[in-house]
C-alpha cells in the first residue's frame, strides 16, 4: 500500500506535527472564512480563527524538543500566545466598533459596500 | 597735601557723573522715544550745575587747604642765587652737586643772579589705572599734579561754574519748542523742533570733564585722550543747532582742522615715546620700590644741572621734532596762525559755548599743553612757537578790527590774545605766558558773555544793528567795559592796574628782553613792536565793539525798544567774573595773614609751578646765535631802565593809544572821507579775514574737491565700475547659459521624467486598490501561497546550512 502523506499521524503519539496540522487547518478555514463572508462579523470570526492557528503554532514550535536546554525559562510560545490573544481581543474591539459605525452610517455591515477608499 | 590727588579725581569725575546721569535719564529715553517733558529737562541743569561747583569748591579747598599750607609761597621774580641755593643744598645732600655749584657761581658769580638752572617743582605723580600694556607701551590713566594742576582746576571750575550758572538763562529759549528761523525748510516755513535744553547741559559737563582731564594728566597719551575728547565735545556743542547749515559746517570745519594739528602731535608723541620710552611727564615710583623715570627727568637730569640735554640715542633733530610736533597739536587747538580759520567759525554755537571754547577749555588746552611740556622744547623750538604765536597775533587783531559780528570780534580777539600767550611762551615767558592764559580765561569769558547777554537782548549779533544799548542794559554794559579795560591793559604804569595790564606788561617785558639780547639778528626786534603795535589793535577794535554796541544813539529802533537787561541768573555770573577780571593780576603781600594767603598772586603760583631746568637762558644749538632769555632778567632791578621801563610805558602808550583812537573815530565820529577812501584797500584785507578761507578754499577744498572728482568720476565710475560691470555682464551671461544648458536641460529634465514615471506606475497600480476587503484578503493568500511555492521551489536545505 502507497503510504499515505499523514497516514503515519494516526499511528503516532500526539507530537508537535500534530499541532501544526490543526493550526494549519485553523488557519486555512479563517483564511477562507475572511475570503468569503461579506458580513463584517464574519470576518472578524475569520480573523480571530487565523490569529488561534497562529497561537497553535507558537505553542507548537514552543515545545521542549524543540529548544535548547539552558537558554529559556520554556514558556516563549505560550508568552507570545498570551500576547497574540491580548492583540485579538483589542484589535476585535476596535473592528468592532468601526462596524458599529459603518453600520450606522451606511445600515449594513456587508463589507463589499464598503468600497470608498478604492483608488 | 595728600589728600589733594583724591580731591582733585573728584572734582574731575563729578562733570562725568553729571553728564552720565543726563544721558542716561534724559537722552537715551528720548532716543527711544519717550518725551521728557520741559519741567523735568529744567533739573539737567541744576545735576550739571551742582557738579560743576562741587567741583570748584574741592579745588579751592585743595589749594587752599592742602597745597599751599603744604607749598608755601614766595615772592616773585627776583629768587636770588642765594635762596636758590638753600633749595639745592636742602633738595640733594649730594656732595657733588655742591661741589658743582661752587664752580658754577665762581664761574658766573659777576653775571646775572638766576643763570643757574631750576629744581623740579613740587609735584605728586602716580597711575590710577592701566590701561593696556603693549610690549614695552604702557597706557595708563594717572595724575600729575603741581600748582599749575591745581591753578588751572581751580581757574576752570570757577568759569565754568558761571558759565553753567549764566547757561541756565540764556538757554531758557530750550526749555519750550523752538522755531529756529534761521533754518526755512523746503515748503518754506521755519524750522519747528523740541527744545534740547538737557542735551546742552550734558555737552558741557562732558566738556569740563575733557578739560579737566587734560590738566590733571599724568602723561601725554592721556592726555592725548582727553584733548580728542575736548575736541569731540566742541564739536557737538558748535553744532548745537545742528539743523542751521552754518552750524552744521562750522562743527565739521573745527573739527578736521583739529585733525591737522593732531597729525602732527602724533608725530611728536612717536617720537618722543620711541626715544624716551615713556609718556609719564613725572617719576612714579611703583609699589615694587622701582622708579619710572618720567619725560623731565630724563631731558633734564640732576647730574646735568636739570638743563635741557637729550639722552642716548635722541638727538637733537629728534627733540626738535617731538617739540615742533605737540606744538602742532597746540596750533590746531589753540587756533594759531594757520590753523586759526576754524575759531571764528565757531561762533554758531550757543553764547555760553563759545564763552568756554575760548575761555577755560579748548584753547586754553593747547596753551596749556604747551606750558606743561615746556621742559621738551628746545631753544629753535621756542622760536618756532614764538614765531608762530606773532604771526598769529598780527593777522587776527587786524581782522577784528573790521568785524561786524559782536561775538566774531571777540573770537579774533581770542585768536590774538592766544598768539600773545604762545609768542611769551616761544621767548622763554613761562610764568607770562600761562599768567595771561589765566588772567583772559576772565576777561574773555566774561566779555563772552556779556556779549550773549546782548545778543539775548537785541536777537541779533550784528553790532550795526546796536547802539546805545548801554541805557537799556547797564550791568552788560559796564562790567562789558571792564573786560574791554581789562584786554586792552589799562593801568598806572609800574604800580597796578586791571588783570590784563600786569599779563600784557610781562609779556611785552620778555618780548623786549628778547629782543635787547638779540640786538644784532634782523628780525628780533619785529618780535616787540608787532605785539606792542597789537596791543594798540586790541584797544582800538575792543573799545570799537563797546561804542558800536553801548554807546552813541540806538541804530535801529525796533530792536532797542525790545531790548532789555538780562534776569539775575546771568547779570549775576557777569559781576562775579568782572570782579576776576579786574584782580586776577593782583596780589597779597608777604605779610598777610592768615599764611596761606602770603605772597599769593597768580604769578607767584606760576613761579612755584615752573617746569624743571627752564629757567636759565637757552641758546641754540642750530642757529648758534639764538638766544632765549631767563625770565627773571627783565625784573632785575638793574635791567629797569633798558627793559622793563620802555615796555611798560610801550605798552600803556599802545592801550591808550587805541583807546582814543576808536574814541576818536566811533564815539565822536572824526574820521574824514578821503581818510577812509585812503585806507579802503586795508580794510578790504581785514574785512575778508586776508582771506584766508579763500586761499585755503583754492589751496586745499578745491584740490581735493578736484582730486575726489577725478577718483569718483574717472578712476571709480570709469574703471572700477566698468570692470565691475563688464564682470557682472560676463556673469549674467554665463549664468544664462549655465541656467539653459544645464538647469532646464539636464537637471530638470531628468527630474521632470522621474517625476512622470513615477505618476505613471501611480496610476497603473491604482487599478488595484478595489476597496473590496475580501478581494484584498484573497491577495493575501494568493500571494502567500505563491511565495511558499515558489521559496519551496528555490529553497535548498544545503544553501541555508
Amino acid at each position: 500500500m502507497m503510504p499515505l502523506p499523514l497516514a503515519s499521524l494516526l499511528t503516532e503519539p500526539v507530537g508537535v506535527a500534530h499541532y501544526l496540522v490543526v493550526g494549519a487547518v485553523l488557519f486555512v478555514c479563517g483564511a477562507l472564512c475572511m475570503a468569503t463572508k461579506r458580513n463584517a462579523i464574519g470576518v472578524l470570526l475569520g480573523i480571530e480563527l487565523v490569529l488561534n492557528g497562529a497561537n497553535l503554532n507558537f505553542i507548537a514550535f514552543g515545545s521542549e524538543y524543540l529548544r535548547s536546554e539552558s537558554e529559556t525559562i520554556g514558556l516563549d510560545g505560550q508568552l507570545m500566545s498570551i500576547f497574540v490573544i491580548t492583540l485579538a481581543a483589542a484589535e476585535a474591539a476596535v473592528a468592532l466598533a468601526i462596524a458599529l459605525n459603518f453600520y450606522n452610517s451606511f445600515n449594513t455591515i456587508d463589507v463589499d459596500q464598503a468600497d470608498q477608499l478604492q483608488g | 597735601m595728600q589728600n589733594v590727588p583724591t580731591l582733585l579725581l573728584i572734582a574731575w569725575l563729578l562733570p562725568l557723573a553729571s553728564f552720565a546721569v543726563i544721558c542716561i535719564g534724559y537722552s537715551i529715553p528720548q532716543m527711544l522715544g519717550m518725551r521728557v517733558r520741559y519741567e523735568t529737562q529744567k533739573y539737567a541743569a541744576y545735576i550739571a550745575i551742582f557738579a560743576i561747583v562741587t567741583g570748584c569748591l574741592l579745588s579751592m579747598t585743595a589749594l587752599f587747604r592742602h597745597w599751599l599750607p603744604a607749598h608755601p609761597l614766595t615772592a616773585a621774580g627776583h629768587h636770588s642765587t642765594e635762596e636758590h641755593a638753600d633749595e639745592h643744598t636742602s633738595a640733594s645732600q649730594s656732595p657733588f652737586r655742591l661741589a658743582l655749584m661752587q664752580v658754577e657761581g665762581a664761574e658766573s658769580g659777576a653775571s646775572h643772579a638766576a643763570e643757574h638752572n631750576n629744581d623740579p617743582p613740587p609735584y605728586l605723580s602716580d597711575d590710577w589705572y592701566t590701561l593696556g600694556q603693549f610690549g614695552k607701551l604702557k597706557l595708563t590713566i594717572g595724575y600729575y599734579i603741581d600748582t599749575l594742576t591745581v591753578l588751572m582746576f581751580s581757574m576752570v571750575t570757577l568759569i565754568a561754574s558761571c558759565i553753567h550758572i549764566y547757561a541756565v538763562g540764556y538757554m531758557h529759549d530750550e526749555l519750550h519748542d523752538f522755531t529756529d528761523h534761521e533754518v526755512t525748510l523746503d515748503d518754506g516755513q521755519h524750522l519747528h523742533r523740541r527744545g534740547r535744553f538737557h542735551r546742552f547741559f550734558q555737552y558741557m559737563s562732558l566738556f569740563s570733564f575733557s578739560m579737566l582731564g587734560i590738566c590733571i594728566s599724568g602723561n601725554l597719551a592721556m592726555t592725548f585722550v582727553f584733548w580728542e575728547l575736548v575736541g569731540i565735545c566742541s564739536y557737538f556743542l558748535i553744532g548745537f543747532y545742528i539743523e542751521r547749515h552754518s552750524a552744521s559746517t562750522a562743527a565739521n570745519k573745527a573739527f578736521i582742522v583739529n585733525r591737522v594739528g593732531d597729525f602732527g602731535m602724533l608725530i611728536g608723541l612717536m617720537a618722543l615715546w620711541s626715544t624716551l620710552g615713556t609718556f609719564n611727564f613725572g617719576d612714579i615710583t611703583y609699589d615694587d620700590g622701582t622708579t619710572q623715570a618720567g619725560i623731565f627727568s630724563q631731558l633734564h637730569t640732576e647730574a646735568n644741572d636739570f638743563a635741557l640735554a637729550p639722552p642716548e640715542g635722541m638727538s637733537q633733530w629728534t627733540l626738535f621734532v617731538v617739540g615742533v610736533g605737540i606744538f602742532c597739536g597746540c596750533v590746531g587747538k589753540s587756533a594759531q596762525f594757520p590753523l586759526h580759520v576754524w575759531l571764528p567759525d565757531a561762533m554758531e554755537g550757543p553764547t555760553p559755548v563759545s564763552a568756554l571754547v575760548h575761555s577755560a577749555t579748548m584753547v586754553a588746552a593747547g596753551v596749556f599743553l604747551v606750558g606743561r611740556v615746556y621742559p621738551i622744547f628746545s631753544a629753535e623750538a621756542l622760536l618756532v612757537i614764538a614765531v608762530i604765536g606773532c604771526i598769529t597775533l598780527f593777522i587776527a587783531a587786524t581782522i577784528a578790527i573790521t568785524q561786524n559780528d559782536i561775538k566774531r570780534v571777540l573770537a579774533y580777539s581770542t585768536v590774538s590774545q592766544l598768539g600773545f600767550m604762545m609768542l611769551a611762551l616761544g621767548l622763554g615767558g613761562w610764568v607770562a605766558g600761562l599768567f595771561h592764559l589765566i588772567t583772559h580765561a576772565f576777561f574773555k569769558s566774561l566779555m563772552f558773555l556779556c556779549s550773549g547777554s546782548v545778543i539775548h537782548a537785541a536777537h541779533t549779533n550784528d553790532m550795526t544793528h546796536m547802539g546805545g544799548l548801554r541805557k537799556k542794559m547797564p550791568i552788560t554794559a559796564y562790567t562789558m567795559l571792564i573786560g574791554c579795560l581789562a584786554i586792552a591793559g589799562v593801568g598806572v604804569p609800574f604800580l597796578a592796574g586791571f588783570s590784563g595790564f600786569h599779563s600784557k606788561d610781562a609779556i611785552v617785558e620778555q618780548a623786549l628782553s628778547h629782543w635787547h639780547h638779540n640786538w644784532t639778528d634782523g628780525f628780533s626786534w619785529a618780535l616787540f613792536i608787532v605785539p606792542v603795535f597789537s596791543a594798540a589793535l586790541t584797544a582800538f577794535y575792543m573799545f570799537r565793539l563797546w561804542y558800536m554796541t553801548f554807546a552813541g544813539e540806538p541804530r535801529d529802533h525796533h530792536r532797542y525798544d525790545h531790548a532789555h537787561e538780562s534776569p539775575r541768573v546771568m547779570t549775576g555770573p557777569l559781576v562775579l567774573l568782572a570782579v576776576f577780571a579786574v584782580c586776577a593780576g593782583w596780589g597779597f603781600p608777604s605779610w598777610v595773614r592768615p599764611g596761606v594767603l602770603a605772597n599769593f598772586s597768580v604769578p607767584n603760583l606760576l613761579e612755584q609751578a615752573r617746569p624743571v631746568g627752564t629757567l636759565a637762558s637757552k641758546t641754540g644749538v642750530f642757529l648758534s646765535d639764538l638766544f632765549i632769555p631767563n625770565e627773571h632778567i627783565a625784573h632785575a632791578k638793574e635791567m629797569f631802565t633798558p627793559i622793563k621801563a620802555p615796555a611798560g610805558l610801550a605798552a600803556i602808550a599802545a592801550a591808550i593809544l587805541g583807546i582814543w583812537l576808536a574814541t576818536e573815530v566811533y564815539l565822536w565820529r572824526r574820521v574824514s572821507a578821503g581818510m577812509a577812501r585812503r585806507l579802503r584797500p586795508l580794510y578790504q584785507l581785514s574785512w575778508h579775514k586776508w582771506w584766508f578761507d579763500e586761499l585755503y578754499d583754492f589751496l586745499f577744498v578745491r584740490p581735493t574737491f578736484a582730486v575726489s572728482d577725478f577718483v569718483a568720476r574717472t578712476l571709480d565710475r570709469g574703471i572700477i565700475d566698468s570692470f565691475l560691470h563688464a564682470l557682472a555682464w560676463l556673469y549674467r551671461a554665463l549664468s544664462a547659459v549655465v541656467s539653459v544648458v544645464g538647469d532646464r536641460w539636464i537637471i530638470d529634465n531628468g527630474v521632470d521624467t522621474f517625476a512622470e514615471k513615477t505618476w505613471d506606475l501611480g496610476l497603473s497600480l491604482r487599478s488595484l486598490q478595489t476597496g473590496r476587503l475580501r478581494q484584498y484578503v484573497m491577495f493575501i493568500v494568493v500571494c502567500t501561497i505563491v511565495l511558499f511555492v515558489v521559496a519551496s521551489l528555490w529553497w535548498s536545505y544545503a544553501a541555508a546550512g
